[in-house]
């Protein structure tokens, strides 16, 4: 056990720090979730990717820098320690990517990866359908076999920034024959053009976040299915456990927050009620907490015991931990807590409401942390299922 | 980055397990909680045979110079048997403080004689009115301001308590410094007792996430074997989000003990910075263990039922043993504001 960083790890702080410090903007973005703020996120990401900063853990082939995952969680700390703009393409980058070097052909890795890295290709994530939610496995969208491809028919819902989005990735059942998780295929798919529509729907936060995709006949060429033909459950669990597990959300961006709340704390201290030091203390806790357990999760992996089932304790941490965070906020705040961005008296421009807010989606996204619960009951204890 | 434990230390777990599952049954557990005093550290001197008491001593003392790091899983093991008597004290925090302080000195026939096994320790620190284990324990090691006294069981004061934990023996103590008992004085004493605090506390946070395992390694079996309403109580949702809920609170409480016991071992590496950091590690460690522990018996005892409101079930001993241990060494509160001074 060594839990010091390397000089190697430390020296590459070091160049992140000093890259970031010197390029973030030095004004906020709009909101990702917009349409002109993302736009202008995109931007940014080409930037980060020309300074070959945008999927640090990448082979240097496709535009990374063949960082370890330590690193790649040193490179996050950094990133949201400077509050950098947040990235509106990791549905792509985060959670498609790791199923195309997975399973992903040559030509793919080629055609996908590098474009998307850089922002010029943006790749939404399209799993839920309005009737399958939790029980991803009965959904209804089916592709036809066509001339060279297939054509794709149904609608996908709740699509982080699909409105903004080219692409898509989701699952279609392939063989009408087969039920639940059987016969299905994973597609990607274009967001424009004949037999595509796309309506975006404004999340809680008021930010069109949203999407919802009607598929009637869309033409997709077989070299859009990742993975085999009727095989797309097995496919699709690879980015769901991503999901969970370590790339979604990184330990950097809880710290960030927790900081941000120290600060807050101090600014109210004369103000606020003095029970709330303790859940301040909790919350730098917690995320420390998470950032160790991640630590440790990495040098498992590394060690050949992939994180598993856990992951799903993994997700209800971080999710309930943030909902935690960002309520004791409000409660510094007091009758502040109710303004939001827009309003001049907000502290911080209503950054802490609005996170709330998306804080509370945190439960919900990524599988409810009812079905984590589910799951680490069955599969990391072993209890009988129902 | 690296942040596994090591083949030995692993292989020293199992071993420490091995021994544990053997001797430390429930049954003997039992024994000491309706036995007298005498009983109460039934498995000790096969532990020391085996040189787990001595471990954190140097090889001059008899002992084989472990760190903190090399202790966490044994005494993970040792919550998770229930093991009575002071191993926390003696093993980690104690002995060590002992030899840092004593060696060459009138109480240096202590040293030899706890890192064999023949003798106990207890601690005492400033402003704790009652001893843990102190009934049992050979000689007390009570440190007040800048001094540290070692103090013959006979000598102290003791007034024995009942702990709700009858397995564990706790007394008041009324002790008044003399002068034949002194150890040490001075800013390196000092130091030195600040040190044994934080292992103690490190200590018991590994005690406790032991424990927790065991209550929860209890209560999923006892899900899997109960059978309501056609089959068992673990197929329930209701009941698989309680347990999934004690396993989030374990899984999380590991990495940070863990941690707390490499930052303590390595305390001295960046000077005060780190000295610091070790002490926010080990607060953070005590309060999530001890968090585990409540929260993992509060679970159990709710998928048990009834049966598990009794003294008959084993559950209580080890819901017992938390409800006990828990408060020393920093409570929760304490540790809370020990960080917040730091952070806030
Ligand atoms: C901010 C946000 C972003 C999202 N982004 C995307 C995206 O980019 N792409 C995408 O495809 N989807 C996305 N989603 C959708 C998300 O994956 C689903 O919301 C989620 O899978 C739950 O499905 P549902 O909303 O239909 O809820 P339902 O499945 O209808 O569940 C409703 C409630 O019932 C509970 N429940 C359901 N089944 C069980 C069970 N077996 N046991 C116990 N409780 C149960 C749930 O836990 C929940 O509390 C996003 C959601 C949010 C909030």
């Amino acid at each position: 056990m060594n839990l010091d960083f390397t000089e190697q790890e430390n020296a590459f702080r070091a160049e992140c720090r000093s890259w970031l410090e010197a390029n973030v903007p030095k004004h906020s973005l709009p909101s990702g979730d917009t349409r002109e703020g993302y736009a202008l996120h995109l931007e940014w990401e080409r930037k980060l990717f020309d300074a070959g900063w945008s999927c640090v853990s990448w082979p240097k082939q496709y535009g990374g820098r063949e960082a370890s995952l330590y690193e790649w969680l040193i490179f996050e700390e950094e990133y949201y320690r400077v509050q950098a703009p947040s990235r509106v393409t990791q549905n792509g980058i985060f959670l498609l990517a790791p199923t195309i070097f997975e399973f992903g052909t040559e030509a793919q890795k080629e055609r996908i990866l590098r474009p998307m890295a850089r922002g010029d290709l943006s790749i939404a994530q399209a799993w839920s359908e309005p009737n399958a939610g939790s029980d991803l496995a009965s959904l209804k969208s089916t592709a036809k076999r066509t001339e060279g491809g297939w054509l794709l028919t149904g609608q996908k819902t709740w699509s982080t920034r699909g409105a903004f989005s080219d692409m898509a990735y989701g699952l279609f059942r392939t063989d009408p024959s087969k039920s639940r998780h059987k016969g299905l295929t994973y597609f990607l798919f274009p967001l424009t053009g004949e037999g595509v529509t796309v309506r975006g729907v404004d999340r809680l936060d008021g930010d069109e976040g949203f999407a919802e995709l009607f598929l009637e006949d869309l033409f997709v060429p077989d070299e859009n299915i990742i993975g085999e033909v009727d095989k797309g459950w097995e496919v699709a669990m690879a980015t769901t456990s991503s999901e969970r597990g370590l790339s979604l959300r990184s330990p950097g961006r809880f710290m960030a927050t927790a900081a941000r709340l120290v600060d807050l704390f101090r600014r109210y201290r004369e103000t606020c009620d003095p029970a709330l030091r303790d859940q301040v203390v909790d919350a730098w806790m917690g995320a420390q907490a998470y950032r160790w357990y991640t630590f440790k999760s990495v040098t498992d992996m590394l060690n050949g015991k992939p994180i598993g089932a856990e992951s799903s304790l993994n997700k209800v941490f971080w999710s309930e931990m943030d909902v935690r965070t960002h309520e004791t906020a409000l409660a510094i705040l007091e009758q502040g807590a109710c303004l939001d961005e827009g309003s001049a008296a907000a502290d911080d421009e209503g950054a802490w409401i609005k996170g709330f807010q998306f804080a509370l989606a945190g439960p919900i996204y990524a599988g409810t942390n009812e079905i984590q619960r589910n799951i680490a009951a069955q599969r990391v204890l072993g209890l009988p299922r129902g | 980055m690296h942040f596994a434990f090591s083949e030995d230390q692993t292989l020293l777990r199992d071993t420490v397990r091995d021994v544990l599952s053997k001797e430390c049954t429930p049954e003997v557990v039992r024994r000491v909680w309706t036995g007298d005093n005498a009983e109460r550290a039934p498995v000790w001197g096969t532990l020391a045979e085996n040189g787990f008491v001595g471990m954190a001593a140097s090889e001059d003392a008899g002992g084989m110079g472990m760190s903190e790091v090399d202790l966490a899983l044994v005494l993970e093991e040792a919550g998770y048997a229930g093991l009575t008597g002071p191993i926390v004290e003696t093993a980690l925090a104690g002995l060590p403080l002992l030899e840092t302080l004593g060696a060459g000195g009138p109480h240096a026939s202590w040293i030899e004689r706890v890192a064999g096994g023949e003798a106990s320790l207890a601690l005492c620190f400033e402003g704790q009115l009652l001893a843990l284990h102190a009934p049992l324990a050979d000689l007390l090691l009570v440190a007040r301001g800048d001094a540290l006294y070692a103090v013959p069981r006979a000598d102290a004061g003791l007034a024995p308590q009942v702990a709700v934990d009858r397995a564990t023996s706790v007394a008041t103590l009324a002790y008044e410094p003399q002068a034949a008992h002194l150890v040490a004085q001075g800013p390196a004493a000092q130091a030195a007792i600040q040190l044994a605090y934080e292992r103690a506390a490190l200590g018991n946070a590994c005690v406790l996430v032991g424990l927790a395992r065991r209550m929860l390694d209890m209560a999923v079996a006892y899900a899997k074997d109960r059978e309501q309403f056609g089959k068992p109580i673990g197929t329930q949702q209701a009941v698989q989000h309680h347990l999934a809920n004690a396993a989030g609170r374990i899984a999380f409480a590991q990495p940070v003990v863990y941690r707390a016991a490499w930052a303590l071992a390595n305390r001295d590496r960046g000077g005060d910075e780190t000295r610091t950091e070790a002490e926010l590690a080990v607060s953070t460690a005590k309060i999530y263990a001890e968090e585990a522990g409540r929260v993992a018996a509060r679970i159990a005892l709710q998928v048990h039922g009834a049966i598990g409101y009794t003294i008959e079930c084993d559950l209580h001993f080890f819901m017992k043993r938390v409800w006990t241990i828990a408060p020393f060494y920093g409570t929760s509160a304490a540790h809370r504001a020990r960080i917040g001074a730091h952070i806030l």
